[in-house]
């Protein structure tokens, strides 16, 4: 079994090895194929272990190399399948696979054709070796890889200086996240004296007490500290406010890139890890604040700037900002398993929108703009249909996948005892009506209404069914390769809701997810210091089947707000705009604040960027160029220089002034032992 | 029986004296070896002092050695000299200034 | 006891006397003889501190070799003595004082307790070259070998400061003579063969 699971990572591995290093050799297609084929058999091997893992209960953790042994830490690569990972394995490697299918469509005329196989190929493997992995380091690595990658991948087309700058920001914000992430697995290594995840865990139990002195004389708890370092990594990673403003900019990368990387899998590696450590979180209720606090912020306020956005991709990468966010806010709500749930279904259709987002892309010859698009329906009816679907799941509509899990998440904040979770309540219910307006505010622009793109295609209609149009045809339907991922994400984008039953209500996490709630106490000792968090168990409490679940929903809040905000999308932009031409003059600072994102980039260039200019150009004067340079290096040069120079004058090469001062010390000295 | 400080202080004398020496032949390279030599015999002349009264041969040894050394000394000294004059023509110390830094 | 006194203060006397001539004459060679002088009675001085051995090394030695040397190098070289005497005169103070003070002062350390030895603690043995042999040869027989090992260094030294090779001697140089090859000598010089009416 151990080399199968070896060989889920080693898979794609390999065929981004042969595609990256043989690209030339093997050819475009040779390219395709021997990736694709890595990752079929990375998700093949995943379906088994996954077969053997949720349904015989073979749960594995172990180790599988030592990478080296420093006193008794131990950096090792291990593996740890339970049923959190495995889903996670799942979902990336299908994803992945529909995505790697995709790309042979959308990049097929890109120079770079086998470097971007490489490369996504290279970013499965880091991805599962995320997921995978059974302690600290490995998980550090597999963070750190994909975010290389995502650096690679923003800037594919690294000609283009918008890219560079995106992929620099993307890097560097997420630095900072990263910083906060080592720092959080540096405490837990000195707390505890362990990597590993189990003997983490363990030892947290009898942990009572311990500060860290986060700065002179003021003492944290450590678990606090640990939880907050740790979150603040997976801001980073998965763009939380204030950390959010790489993933905007990093839709400068291909768009099957944006799927893959920037909405299914590699901005949920936050949301996993909180998952995964979340004995830790549970002992803290100032990070679970916390959490609530900055998911519900971006929540809301992330998805109010999706409905200013004009570029297709912009606003789903808005819409995604946004329902990171709900999936932080379950996480704060300590309804752990309702935020992977959320992140598995947003998986799928998130990555169907932007899919179908690329396809439009296509279509459009790589127009982006959706003021300059419209009627698409008629002529794309594929990428339609599976994109209503996405949209319809996004929004939370009763029977697609992405109501159950928000509609969770939003009862899982309403249960919650956290002080936070008031603020956090309100904010997600308004965010479904935000969603469902910038959703279909997007869905009918594109697809319904005028066709406002570039008329003089239509003179030459119907001479473009071949894959290889020219510049200025018709838009027309994406070959098969596009058109299948897309339809093949649109069928879990529908039916994985359905595994609600199973997933959230039941004990499918109850080994990998830990909850404070009254069934799990613990320690009697510790009882007295923490809340029990209700979890999900006081939905599980009123839960009678799925069915239930949708009707309930149907009379709930959230129902009627997305329905509003897509009735309000349907107005504004299909039927009349005087609604939205009076808001826009009569609250036209909020546009303009939308418009700038809020000034969060504005600050940041300002402050952070121009900043560390400024803050370099005094180091540089003053450190550098006068107290370094200047001062120890030329300085140390110029002083013995000096020094010589004052002490050839006693060399006057002459034998006998030698002999007098030899002469004159030994008079010193017999002077100094006679009196002194 | 004569004391130990008489011996002592004539070397005493003899290591002032050839101090004097090198201050007064500054400019004589053949000198200032004589006087060197001079200086050698005053150390000797103490050790053989403080053999014979400590009663203990060491001292004697040391002597031994010094003058092995100094005759080692002398020879090389000699020989630098007459290479010196060979290629300078004087042994005037004031005209040897080319370590003058 | 009064004999040993006499001979004492008289050979200190003239110990001194030769010292300071051998700084203050004009003539190295005078110098050097001063010194030579000098060397004689340290010699005695050393035969009344049961030195024997080292008294008969010094004049043996140092007499017989190391100041003949001097006296070869000084007479080998010409040397012009005038210049070499300047500024003798404006030296003079300072360099008394300087040798005075050094003087006054040791004089008064040695005028401290533990100079003051009369007679010698233990008497001085019966042989003094064969106890002066035993103790060079166990205890200091390393020393020993490394004294011997600088007199050959010294040898080689002063034999390869003062060799020079003179371009214009004319001498034999036996080794050059036997390795020499016949290409050297013989050159063989292709030409036709003379014809009868050349001839």
């Amino acid at each position: 079994m151990e080399a199968m699971y070896l060989a889920i990572p080693l898979a794609p591995l390999f065929g981004a090895i042969v595609a990256g290093l043989f690209g030339k050799k093997i050819g475009r297609a040779g390219a395709h194929w021997v990736t694709i084929l890595g990752v079929a058999v990375a998700f093949l091997l995943s379906l088994v272990v996954a077969n053997d893992v949720m349904f015989h209960g073979n749960t594995f953790n172990g180790t599988v190399y030592t990478w080296a042994v420093i006193a008794d830490i131990r950096f090792e690569v291990g593996f740890m399948l339970d049923n959190l990972s495995t889903m996670m394995m799942l979902v990336v490697t299908f994803v992945s696979l529909m995505v790697h299918v995709y790309t042979i469509g959308y990049m097929s005329e890109d120079p770079g054709y086998q470097r971007f196989f490489s490369y996504i190929s290279l970013f499965t493997f880091s991805m599962l070796m995320l997921v995978m992995s059974n302690n600290f380091i490995q998980l550090f690595f597999g963070w750190e890889a994909v975010g290389l990658v995502s650096y690679l991948l923003i800037g594919f087309w690294f000609k283009k200086e918008t890219a560079i700058y995106a992929n620099m920001k993307a890097f560097l914000v997420n630095r900072v996240g990263d910083f906060g992430f080592l720092l959080g697995i540096a405490a837990i290594l000195m707390h505890f004296g362990t990597l590993d995840y189990v003997e983490t865990f363990a030892s947290l139990k009898n942990f009572a007490g311990g500060d860290i002195e986060v700065f002179a004389g003021w003492k944290w708890d450590a678990v606090t500290v640990i939880a907050i370092l740790l979150f603040i990594g997976a801001m980073g990673k998965s763009a939380q406010v204030p950390l959010h403003v790489w993933l905007p900019d990093s839709m400068e990368g291909p768009t099957p890139i944006s799927a893959l990387i920037h909405a299914a899998t590699m901005v949920t590696a936050g949301i996993f890890m909180v998952a995964r450590m979340s004995p830790i979180f549970e002992m803290s209720d100032t990070a679970l604040n916390l959490i609530l606090i900055i998911g519900a912020t971006t929540a809301f306020f992330m998805g109010l700037i999706g409905i200013v956005q004009n570029d297709i991709k912009k606003v789903v990468a808005y819409s995604t900002l946004s329902q990171l966010g709900y999936m932080t806010v379950a996480l704060g709500a300590s309804a752990y398993s309702a935020g992977v749930f959320h992140l598995m279904t947003h998986a799928f259709f998130k990555a169907l929108l932007f899919l179908a987002a690329g396809s439009v892309i296509i279509a459009m010859h790589h127009e982006q703009d959706i003021r300059k698009m419209g009627g698409l329906k008629k002529y794309m009816p594929i990428t339609y249909w599976t994109s209503l679907i996405g949209s319809l799941a996004l929004i939370g509509f009763p029977g697609f996948s992405g109501f159950f899990s928000k509609d969770l998440i939003i009862e899982a904040v309403h249960e919650s005892h956290l002080w936070a979770a008031g603020y956090a309540y309100t904010l997600v219910l308004l965010g479904v009506f935000v969603t469902a307006f910038y959703s279909f505010r997007m869905f009918f622009l594109v697809f319904h209404g005028k066709e406002r793109f570039d008329a003089h295609g239509h003179d030459d209609h119907g001479h473009h069914d071949d894959e290889h149009h020219g510049h200025g045809g018709t838009p027309h339907e994406s070959p098969w390769v596009v058109t299948i991922p897309l339809i093949m994400l649109a069928i879990p984008s529908v039916l994985a809701g359905y595994l609600l039953d199973p997933m959230v209500v039941g004990e499918f996490f109850h080994d990998a997810i830990f909850v404070n709630d009254k069934a799990h106490g613990f320690d009697p000792a510790l009882q007295g210091l923490l809340s029990a968090h209700p979890g999900i168990e006081e939905i599980s409490a009123a839960y009678h089947g799925v069915l239930g679940f949708v009707l309930h929903g149907l009379m709930a809040p959230p129902f009627w707000l997305a329905m509003a905000g897509l009735g309000a999308a349907w107005f504004i932009y299909l039927k009349d705009d005087a609604l939205a031409r009076w808001a826009y003059d009569k609250f036209r600072w909020l546009h303009t604040l939308l418009d700038q994102k809020y000034y969060v980039d504005s600050f940041n260039q300002k402050v952070f960027a121009n900043g560390s200019v400024s803050l370099g150009n005094v180091l540089w004067s003053i450190g550098e160029r006068l107290m370094i340079d200047g001062f120890i290096v030329n300085g140390a040069a110029k002083a013995v220089g000096w020094f010589s120079g004052v002490a050839r004058q006693v060399q006057t090469g002459y034998l006998y002034h030698y002999a007098f001062s030899m002469v004159v010390g030994i008079l010193l000295m017999l002077t100094w032992f006679l009196f002194f | 029986m004569i004391p130990l400080s008489h011996f002592l202080i004539v070397a005493a004398l003899l290591f002032a004296i050839s101090v004097a020496g090198m201050f007064l032949n500054r400019k004589n390279v053949l000198i200032l070896l004589m006087c060197i030599e001079m200086m050698l015999l005053s150390v000797n002349l103490n050790f053989v002092a403080f053999s014979h009264y400590l009663g203990d041969m060491a001292g004697q040894v040391f002597v031994f050695f010094i003058l092995t050394v100094a005759a080692a000394e002398a020879a090389i000294g000699l020989a630098i000299l007459v290479v010196l004059f060979r290629n300078r023509r004087t042994i005037n110390v004031e005209q040897l200034d080319s370590m003058k830094g | 006891m009064i004999f040993e006194q006499i001979i004492f203060y008289l050979f200190s006397a003239v110990l001194v006397t030769a010292a300071v001539g051998m700084v203050t004459v004009r003539n190295p060679v005078y110098a050097a003889l001063c010194l030579i002088l000098s060397f004689f009675t340290s010699a005695a001085l050393w035969l009344l501190l049961e030195a024997e051995f080292l008294g008969i090394v010094l004049v043996l030695v140092y007499v017989g070799a190391v100041m003949v040397l001097f006296l070869f190098v000084i007479m080998m070289l010409d040397l012009n003595i005038d210049p070499l005497k300047e500024g003798f005169a404006k030296y003079a103070p300072v360099g008394f004082l300087v040798a005075g003070v050094i003087a006054v002062e040791m004089i008064m350390v040695l005028r401290s307790a533990p100079f003051q030895i009369a007679t010698p603690r233990a008497p001085a043995p019966e042989n003094n070259t064969e106890a002066l042999g035993a103790i060079l040869y166990t205890n200091y027989v390393y020393p020993f070998e490394i004294a011997a090992v600088i007199l050959v260094v010294a040898i080689i030294a002063a034999i390869v400061l003062t060799l020079r090779r003179r371009p214009d001697s004319r001498k034999q140089d036996i080794s050059e003579q036997v390795q020499v090859k016949r290409e050297d000598r013989v050159r063989l010089v292709k030409m036709k063969s003379e014809t009868k009416e050349q001839a």
